[in-house]
Order: C-alpha cells, then sequence, then structure tokens
C-alpha cells in the first residue's frame, strides 16, 4: 500500500530533524568556543612574547651556555613526532590533516632508515597510529578541546626528557595552526632542540629586532643556573601555544563540519518532505480512484446523478463529504 | 617613557595577570634574597623563588602578588615577571591557603619532601600575599 511508504517517509523525516537539531546544536557550540579559544590564544601571547624576549637577551648576553637543549646534534637517528590532534570526532578533516602529515615524514624517516617515536597528543591520534602498528610513546590526551598550561608542562617535560636521555635525538611538532576562523593549516615545527632560528621564528612574531642593543645584564643566581632553568620554560610556552593554536583549529573545524552537516540535513528534509507529498498525493488518489469505481459499479447506470459518499482521507484531512 | 616609573607586568601563561605602573618593586630571587627595583636600575635578569612580590604603584597603594617561581626581566625601566603561576593577593582564598599550609607542615614534622616542602612555601607566599601574618 503507498500509504507504508508514506509512513517511512515521515520516519526518516523526523529523525533527519532528529539529527539536525543535534548537529545545529554542535555547531553553535563549536562557535561560542572559537572565541573563547581564540581570546586564550590572544591571552597566551605577552607570555610568550617575554619569555622570548628573555631567552633572547641571555642568549646574546650570556654567551657561553651549552645546555643540552639548545645543543643540535651531529647524527639524527630517532626523531620523535608529536601529533596533536582531538579527542573527538566529528570534526571534518581536522584529525587526519595532522595524521596524514606526521605519517609523510614518518615513511620518509623509515625509508632513510632513521627511527621515530610518535607521541599522541589526543585520543583519535592515539587509536590511529595504534591501529596502524606505528612505533608509539607515551600518550596524552582528555584536553585536546579545552587545554591548560599543566597539560602543556606535563608534555613538556616528558619531551625534554626523551631527548635530554638520549632516547630521541630531536622533536617535533605536529599541530594544526589557527589563522582565522575561516583558514588553519598543518605546520611541523621543530621543538627540541632550540636552535638559534627557533628561538627567531617561534609562534609569536618576530621579536623587535636588536632593541636597545642587548646590555650586559646583571643575574641572580649565575646566567647558566637562570638558563637551565628557563629554557625548559620556553619549551613548555611553546608546547601550550602549539595546544591553544590546535584547540581553536578544532572548534573551527568542528563548526564548519557540523555547518555543513546541518545544511545537508535540510536539503534532505527538503527532499524527503517533497518525495512525501506526492506518495500521499498518490495514495489519495487511489482511493479516490477506488472509490469511484466501486460507486460505478454498485449504480446500475440510470441513476448517476446524486452520491454521497464518506471518505476518509488519512491524516491531514477531516473526514470529509465528496460530492461526485 | 618617564623615567622615575617603572612599568610592571606580571604574566603567567594563561593571561596577564597584572600590569601597571610603580615606583618600586620587591621580589625574592633563589639564593639572593628579596630585591627591589627602583626606576633606573640596570638590567637585571633573576629566578625567582615562590614569593611575595610588592607593587609599590604610583598613587601610593601596594599591590600585593603571590608568585610562585619563575623568571624577572628588568630593563629600560619594566619590569617583567613571568610566573607558571602568580595571584593577585585580593583573589587568594585565605582558608584554603591556610589548610594547606597546616596539611603541608603536619606532613613535613614526619618526613622531608621536596614536594610538600614547596607547598609550604607557596602557602606562605599566598598568606603573606594576602595579608595575613604568620
Amino acid at each position: 500500500m503507498a500509504g507504508g511508504q508514506e509512513r517511512i517517509l515521515r520516519g526518516r523525516i523526523r529523525s533527519m530533524q532528529a539529527t539536525k537539531k543535534i548537529t545545529r546544536a554542535m555547531e553553535l557550540i563549536a562557535a561560542s568556543r572559537i572565541v573563547k579559544a581564540q581570546q586564550r590564544v590572544q591571552a597566551a601571547v605577552p607570555y610568550s612574547e617575554r619569555i622570548t624576549e628573555v631567552v633572547k637577551d641571555l642568549a646574546a648576553s650570556g654567551g657561553n651556555t651549552n645546555s643540552p637543549l639548545l645543543a643540535g646534534r651531529d647524527e639524527i637517528k630517532t626523531t620523535c613526532y608529536v601529533v596533536l590532534t582531538a579527542d573527538r570526532g566529528l570534526c571534518g578533516g581536522y584529525n587526519a590533516g595532522a595524521q596524514r602529515a606526521a605519517e609523510g615524514e614518518i615513511k620518509a624517516d623509515v625509508l632513510a632508515g632513521k627511527g621515530y617515536e610518535i607521541i599522541p597528543v589526543g585520543r583519535k591520534a592515539e587509536s590511529y597510529f595504534r591501529f596502524r602498528g606505528y612505533n608509539m610513546g607515551r600518550s596524552f590526551g582528555g584536553f585536546s578541546d579545552n587545554p591548560g598550561y599543566a597539560d602543556a608542562k606535563e608534555i613538556g617535560q616528558h619531551v625534554i626528557e626523551l631527548y635530554t636521555s638520549g632516547q630521541v635525538d630531536r622533536v617535533e611538532l605536529v599541530y594544526t595552526r589557527f589563522i582565522s576562523a575561516g583558514s588553519q593549516e598543518v605546520v611541523l615545527r621543530p621543538l627540541v632542540p632550540l636552535s638559534k632560528d627557533t628561538v627567531a621564528g617561534g609562534d609569536g612574531r618576530p621579536a623587535g629586532a636588536g632593541e636597545g642593543a642587548s646590555s650586559s645584564y646583571e643575574f641572580e643566581p649565575e646566567s647558566d643556573a637562570i638558563f637551565d632553568a628557563l629554557l625548559p620554560r620556553y619549551v613548555e610556552a611553546r608546547m601550550y601555544a602549539a595546544l591553544l593554536n590546535a584547540a581553536a583549529s578544532e572548534h573551527a573545524f568542528r563548526q564548519r563540519a557540523m555547518k555543513s552537516a546541518t545544511d545537508n540535513a535540510d536539503d534532505l528534509i527538503r527532499n524527503l518532505s517533497i518525495i512525501m507529498n506526492r506518495a500521499r498525493q498518490d495514495s489519495i488518489t487511489t482511493e479516490i480512484m477506488e472509490i469511484v469505481s466501486g460507486a460505478e459499479a454498485l449504480g446500475s447506470g440510470d441513476q448517476m446523478d446524486t452520491w454521497m459518499v464518506d471518505l476518509d482521507l488519512g491524516t491531514g484531512f477531516d473526514q470529509r463529504s465528496v460530492r461526485l | 617613557m618617564s623615567t622615575n616609573h617603572l612599568t610592571v607586568e606580571v604574566v603567567s601563561p594563561e593571561r596577564l595577570v597584572y600590569s601597571g605602573e610603580a615606583t618600586m618593586v620587591i621580589t625574592r630571587t633563589i639564593r639572593g634574597g628579596e630585591v627591589a627595583f627602583l626606576p633606573g636600575h640596570a638590567p637585571f635578569l633573576g629566578a625567582l623563588e615562590e614569593n611575595h612580590t610588592r607593587v609599590f604603584l604610583v598613587g601610593g597603594q601596594v599591590e600585593d602578588l603571590a608568585v610562585h617561581g619563575g623568571f624577572v626581566e628588568v630593563s629600560n625601566n619594566t619590569v617583567s615577571i613571568l610566573s607558571d603561576n602568580a595571584e593577585l593577593g585580593s583573589t587568594i582564598d585565605v582558608e584554603r591557603a591556610r589548610l594547606a599550609k597546616e596539611r603541608a607542615e603536619e606532613r613535613l614534622r614526619h618526613e622531608h619532601d621536596a614536594e610538600v616542602a614547596s607547598a609550604l612555601g607557596r602557602a606562605h607566599a599566598r598568606l603573606t600575599a594576602a595579608g595575613v601574618s604568620l
């Protein structure tokens, strides 16, 4: 019966509407979080600018620093990739972008006969690389949409530990940089060791060059001790900036993905409604045809004038008399 | 920039905690003890202990802050304090700090633990910054 099809379509439309409500809510939530995440990125700028300046000043006037974090290794045997993704899906190509970038680098390393280790940050990266049997180190997760400095600190310390203990010879950071709400890009940035140009080309803008001619500083305690304490903080600050960028990007991706899901649901609902209306019209027409032909069969032909017939035209219509 | 004022900025990774104009800043460096900066101070870089930092504002008031470690850089009459964690005295939960202090003291009576000692240091810095006499 045609009425059955109508009911099925009605059910599909209803479920589509429920889905649309969910995606719409997620879109709005993501949109409001982008703003907050952006503010957090902004709020972290003064600290990272200052600490970059201090590192520069110290490097310029301290000079004789031979901190392990500054000295690059001659031979790079093992590279550590810190891959920043989300904890959850439903954010379009966000996770895939960072994962693919990291995977490409790793394949190149493997081809060149070098070792690698992945530090996945965010549950999606962890399951992705675990499923594919990659060589993974410690993983972090559970804070991708709202990272705190403590999280950055934990990752930073772990990475520094890996580097200073000699397990890895350099650390690269793969994350999605937030440029604006409309554009984000996956970037690969060296994190450890810090080279002179790492310090110069960090996440912040390039610092005001040569302002006030790096004057001779007084140190308390001596410069080496400060340097040793400062560099880990610097790594953590960069880690934090990357986490914040990644979180803002995640929300932007999710908003876009959910917006297109909502639009798509709208389209589907419109199409299904048209099909449903047509099906309903068809069934009504068929019913009328049946009744008319039934009436004709009953009438012996001589009294063709007026028949009052009650029609039940189903939902949307009252019981109504039709004059045939 | 006026030469008899210091521009003070206290920043933590998550936000700018405080900024203002001051006539003097007192803080405490590792192994150096308390140090006061006046306008015209020579360029200075120091690592900080957990401490109660006082910023003497131009208007005569004093801004108290609990600074939990970090660095101070002084140059061109600008004092920047970079700290993992810094709090304004007015925002400190005195009751909580007092409890933390008692807990830490209690534990330190039995065993020496660097973590507990630094928790005690934090509680001290908080309490003095909140204007509680110990």
